[in-house]
């Protein structure tokens, strides 16, 4: 009796083993069936998600204008104090004086990419970027300027 | 600190033995000063705290609408689960209505993060037992996940996609076609799984009776999800304290007797279908409307104190807040289900042999950020 329990455990403990290895060896042979992506061989081909969170930029248009009014809303919004809006003066045409962007200051390196600043902008000024190729050799260039020198506020935005 | 392991040897004849705090078995820095008779383990004391990034401190310090950010950091494979309980805590405290339609998305995402969660669990728990093949099988269906997450969240570890009223955007167009799909695929994945590992005999005499953890036990150490219900405890926060839309989905709470390794890893395994029967309730019905209710730009918490929980994927997760009426908080508490069920593995581990100690260690599914936070 003892030796037939003995002898059946070997079987069923064999069986199993050999169910797990029937699934390795099906994937083993069907190399259609991998998924691995070479990647920095694949690079022209890759696409980013439409909503992926990579950096914070913030478009301009050809005219180089863009829609920051520089209120200060993703400034605040910001847990990691990333972002820097200094501003300036301008005379309006009325000969008033209006505030106005003058530098956007975005720390990437200390930016964890939440996303906060673009949902907290009230005029779309911001957006995430796709770009995710963040590496360099010096910590000084992550600190940018995203508005483009001459660039001036689009007209019509408050 | 212990830079290498050291071996001590005292004088009842006991060896105490340092596992990590770099060790790839513990998932993380932890740090098991094990004593040890011949191969019996005599005690298991973890030491914590390489990873203390005082986020509750730092909590206080940032609004109501940037602290759930910090939540994502703690337990990162259920980021959207630690980020849905902060925001639940505003909520609360705020008194906002949700609208159905974000909280539908909400469960639904909570759901896929919970699989996720268990399929990488399920992967490095193999891979602790010595089965290196499983750990691809597990990922290959996870970056499916975190593929609809990046669609739609933006990010695919750190979705940080709640906001207090609801969720920041609304769902992706494809997101219900890509999640049916899929759910689809999943199902016959999942039996893959059990055809890998499950049935296996050496997999099994690994885990069957050894970390035996009692009912009563693991009640008095306040262990959580699969771990406590490994031991027969019902203690499943979507079924007792339902949130959100919870008490409107069918599903079982996964309850096992046995206590040992082999429970636990079974009522992770049986969650996961459990999973993918709640997605496949709500993901034809979303209903229409707005994904975020309407809230001023400055959140400021009246004065009081408002505590909420939900179940992450590895148990309970508290959030304690505590509002003097500004527009930050006074005191935050977060209660994690990690560091109580580690707590509970001197229990388990002793009179046990050293080899079983890393079976046990991977059927608590600790993620160590969340026992330091």
């Amino acid at each position: 009796m003892f030796i037939k329990e003995y002898i059946t455990e070997i079987a069923k403990a064999t069986k199993s083993l050999w169910t797990g290895m029937r699934l390795t060896g099906h994937y083993f042979i069907r190399l259609k069936t991998v998924i691995t992506e070479q990647y920095p061989d694949n690079r022209d081909t890759l696409k980013m998600a439409e909503r992926f969170r990579g950096e914070v930029t913030m478009p301009h248009d050809e005219n180089n204008q863009h829609a920051c009014t520089g209120c200060t809303a993703c400034e605040l919004a910001c847990p990691n104090a990333t972002i820097k809006v200094i501003t300036k003066f301008e005379l309006t045409p009325e000969n008033k004086k209006k505030k106005a962007l003058d530098t956007f200051v975005y720390h990437l390196d200390m930016c964890t990419l939440c996303g906060l600043c673009v949902d907290a902008c009230p005029t779309g000024a911001i957006q995430m970027g796709q770009n995710f190729e963040h590496s360099v050799y010096d910590r000084s260039t992550l600190t940018k300027k995203l508005n483009k020198p001459g660039s001036k506020i689009r007209e019509g935005v408050e | 600190m212990y830079t290498e392991t050291q071996i001590i040897s005292n004088s009842n004849d006991e060896l105490v033995v340092n596992v990590g705090p770099q060790h790839p078995a513990t998932h993380g820095v932890l740090h098991l000063v094990i004593t040890l008779q011949g191969e019996t383990i005599k005690k298991v004391e973890p030491h914590l705290g390489y990873i203390h990034r005082s986020i509750e401190k730092m909590c206080e310090s940032l609004t109501y609408r940037q602290f759930i950010y910090a939540s994502s950091r703690m337990d990162y494979l259920s980021a959207h689960i630690n980020n849905h309980a902060c925001a639940l805590a505003v909520e609360k405290g705020m008194q906002i209505e949700v609208p159905q339609r974000a909280q539908y998305i909400r469960v639904i995402m909570d759901e896929l993060t919970r699989i996720a969660s268990h399929e990488l669990w399920w992967g490095a728990m193999a891979m602790d037992l010595g089965a290196f093949t499983p750990f691809f099988y597990a990922f290959r269906e996870r970056e499916k996940i975190t593929d609809i997450m990046e669609e739609t969240c933006g990010a695919r570890l750190t979705m940080n996609y709640m906001v207090p009223g609801g969720v920041m955007t609304d769902i992706h167009p494809d997101f219900q076609k890509k999640v049916k799909e899929f759910i689809e695929l999943f199902k016959s994945k999942i039996d893959e799984y059990d055809e890998l590992v499950t049935g296996n005999i050496i997999f099994q005499n690994r885990t069957k009776g050894v970390g035996y953890l009692s009912k009563a036990d693991a009640i008095s150490y306040g262990c959580t999800g699969a771990v406590a219900r490994g031991s027969g405890v019902s203690c499943d926060i979507r079924k007792l304290y339902p949130y959100d839309i919870y008490d409107k989905v069918v599903f079982d709470e996964i309850l096992e007797t046995e206590g040992d390794s082999f429970a636990r890893y079974m009522v992770r395994m049986r969650e996961m279908r459990e999973s993918v029967k709640i997605i496949e309730q709500l993901i034809d019905n979303i209903p229409e409307g707005e994904h975020q209710a309407k809230t001023k730009a400055v959140l400021k918490l009246p004065k009081g104190d408002f505590y909420t929980r939900v179940e992450t994927a590895r148990g309970e997760l508290g959030v304690y807040i505590v509002s003097e009426g500004a527009t930050t908080p006074y005191r935050i508490k977060f209660r994690s289900p990690g560091f109580s069920n580690l707590s509970a593995l001197d229990q388990m581990a002793r009179g046990g042999k050293i080899g079983d100690l890393m079976a046990t260690m991977g059927t608590l599914d600790l993620v160590i950020p969340d026992i330091d936070r």
